[in-house]
């Protein structure tokens, strides 16, 4: 009963009217959760499904980002395509990690925001299209980039893939023994996982204003990591959960204190023992122990 | 269908398995025997591509299929059950044979279609012939040890094997469910045709359901034949009779 609301499409509503309804600071924090949230549900497709625990998912989120500020700084108009391009470039762009470059130690600050001046020019005279700001327009770009990728995620999760990689979770030697390549489906999930936090990466390149080396730090990686093990990797949505709680929790925190990593090592480790299914495991029980409460009562 | 030539493996310099031959014909219903330690799971392993055999091959159906990944295996026509019981804990019982199908017939890189319904009907109907139909729903990991080596059965049957392999199918059961087991895993090899080769350490299985036996000791073969041969020959009851009674 609960699982029939379509939560994904409300949520995803919901956020489409934060600039409308909040201030910029809102909309700031909201693009914020949106592209960790990508990036944390990418991640989860290793953790939570296949059974990889992987520490370095940061570097395809860096990777990302790189290529991103690579196209961006160059090419200023074409942000759509490479959008796609990133996918494909994430590769090549390894190669490309060179000091001349990514600029080494000091980044690549000033990535322009893409040029929303046609959507301006065509749209102005459509109701709710116009007079928005820069910032602004890429947080829906981002929103629905975002969305999208966590709708192809959501089906791939639910695909015979899907079942292929949680068997190899479950027991990778009996699904060898049912004539899984175990290595090769491992492989393909990385590389999606990849590809995802890729975009996520290229994503918070510009959000960010620039790219800088410690996006592919490991702390990054651990960041997006404590994300979905906070949120709750044996649900789809936990990672996403994670991304939001964490980043306003963060944002709350550290107004106030400078030990953040203090109170998030505490958090952390109330809800590894408390709560090991995370934030969505500990509401799905709960809802399921109100369910079955009100159907007796 | 099956042969086994002079294979052999060596773990930190102790011979494991010494040169084993024998062959399993096409119909027919072979055992390896042998006390504990005698080599029967690491004969199991080499021979399905979980070990690399040091000496020897392994021929299925005129194929040389020596060291080659299970995966592969799989695909020429071999299943295989474990000794430990072997299975998918946390999916359900109809998941777990689903996915066996999913994957045997090619459809594990479908990344778009919705994986409840597919092979649904499959599925059901060999729930149905492992005596598991009414447990469908049920998460694997809960059902009874016999249940589970039901249901593993099940996963190795979906993958339509010309010849199955089973370690020990009966360990860890009771009389009863031994019985039910074994009667299960006969009417299944009639009905399917299948070739079967198992190991097991329970005489009473052994002598009621194979046609011919291997005796294993220290990782040789002392003895082979039919049960009444084997029953009668001294060196078994030497060494493996002897040493129960």
């Amino acid at each position: 009963m609960i699982a029939r609301v379509p939560w994904g499409l409300l949520v995803f509503v919901a956020a489409l009217f934060v600039p409308a309804v909040g201030s910029r600071y809102h909309t700031f924090v909201a693009g914020d959760v949106v592209i960790w949230a990508l990036f944390a549900t990418s991640l989860n497709l290793l953790v939570g499904y296949t059974g990889l625990v992987s520490f370095g998912h940061a570097a395809y989120f860096g990777v990302g980002a790189y290529v991103f500020g690579f196209f961006c700084v160059r090419l200023t108009r074409i942000y759509f395509a490479m959008l796609t391009l990133a996918f494909a470039q994430i590769v090549w762009a390894i190669c490309f990690k060179w000091n001349e470059v990514t600029g080494g130690e000091q980044g690549m600050p000033e990535i322009p925001y893409p040029d929303f001046g046609f959507v301006e020019r065509w749209g102005a005279r459509v109701p709710l299209l116009g007079g928005w700001r820069t910032s602004e327009y890429y947080y829906f770009v981002t929103l629905v980039l975002v969305a999208a990728s966590l709708f192809a995620l959501h089906r791939i999760v639910g695909s015979p893939f899907g079942r292929i990689l949680t068997s190899i979770r479950e027991n990778a030697e009996r699904a060898e023994f049912i004539g899984v390549n175990v290595r090769r489906y491992e492989l393909a999930a990385f590389v999606l996982a990849g590809a995802f936090a890729g975009l996520a990466g290229g994503l918070f390149g510009i959000f960010n204003r620039g790219v800088f080396p410690d996006f592919a730090y490991w702390t990054k990686s651990s960041e997006v990591l404590i994300m979905t093990l906070l949120g709750g990797m044996g649900s789809f949505y936990g990672p996403s959960i994670g991304a939001l709680v964490l980043i306003l929790l963060n944002q709350q925190i550290v107004s106030y204190t400078e030990y953040w990593p203090l109170v998030l090592g505490t958090v952390l480790v109330v809800l590894l023992f408390g709560f090991p299914g995370g934030i969505a495991g500990a509401v799905g029980a709960l809802a399921g122990r109100l369910f079955r409460r009100l159907r007796s009562a | 269908m099956l042969e086994v030539r002079d294979l052999a493996k060596i773990f930190d310099g102790f011979l494991a398995v010494a040169g084993v031959s024998f062959d399993v014909p096409g119909g027919s219903i072979g055992a390896i025997i042998g006390p504990n330690g005698a080599g029967k799971t690491t004969l199991f392993n080499l021979i399905t591509g979980h070990l690399r055999p040091d000496r020897g091959r392994v021929v299925l159906n005129g194929r040389d299929v020596t060291g080659i990944a299970p995966h592969d295996l799989c695909r020429l026509g071999l299943g295989r059950s474990f000794q430990r019981t072997n299975i998918f804990p946390r999916l359900t019982v109809f998941e777990n044979v689903q996915t066996a199908f999913l994957s045997h017939r090619g459809r594990g890189w479908n990344l778009l279609t919705r994986v409840e319904r597919l092979y649904r009907d499959e599925t059901l109907g060999l729930l149905q012939s492992i005596g598991l139909a009414d447990r469908a729903h049920e998460v694997a990991g809960f059902l009874s040890h016999g249940g589970q080596k039901q249901l593993e059965l099940g996963l190795a049957l979906a993958l339509e094997p010309k010849i199955l392999l089973l370690d020990e199918p009966t360990a860890g059961m009771s009389a009863a469910e031994t019985r039910d087991s074994i009667r299960l895993i006969e009417r299944l090899a009639r009905e399917r045709g299948l070739t079967l080769l198992f190991t097991e350490h329970d005489m009473e299985v052994v002598f009621s359901i194979a046609e011919r036996i291997t005796v294993l000791h220290q990782g040789r073969v002392i003895a082979a034949g039919a049960p009444d041969e084997v029953r009668r020959d001294p060196g078994v009851r030497r060494v493996y009779l002897g040493e129960r009674h």
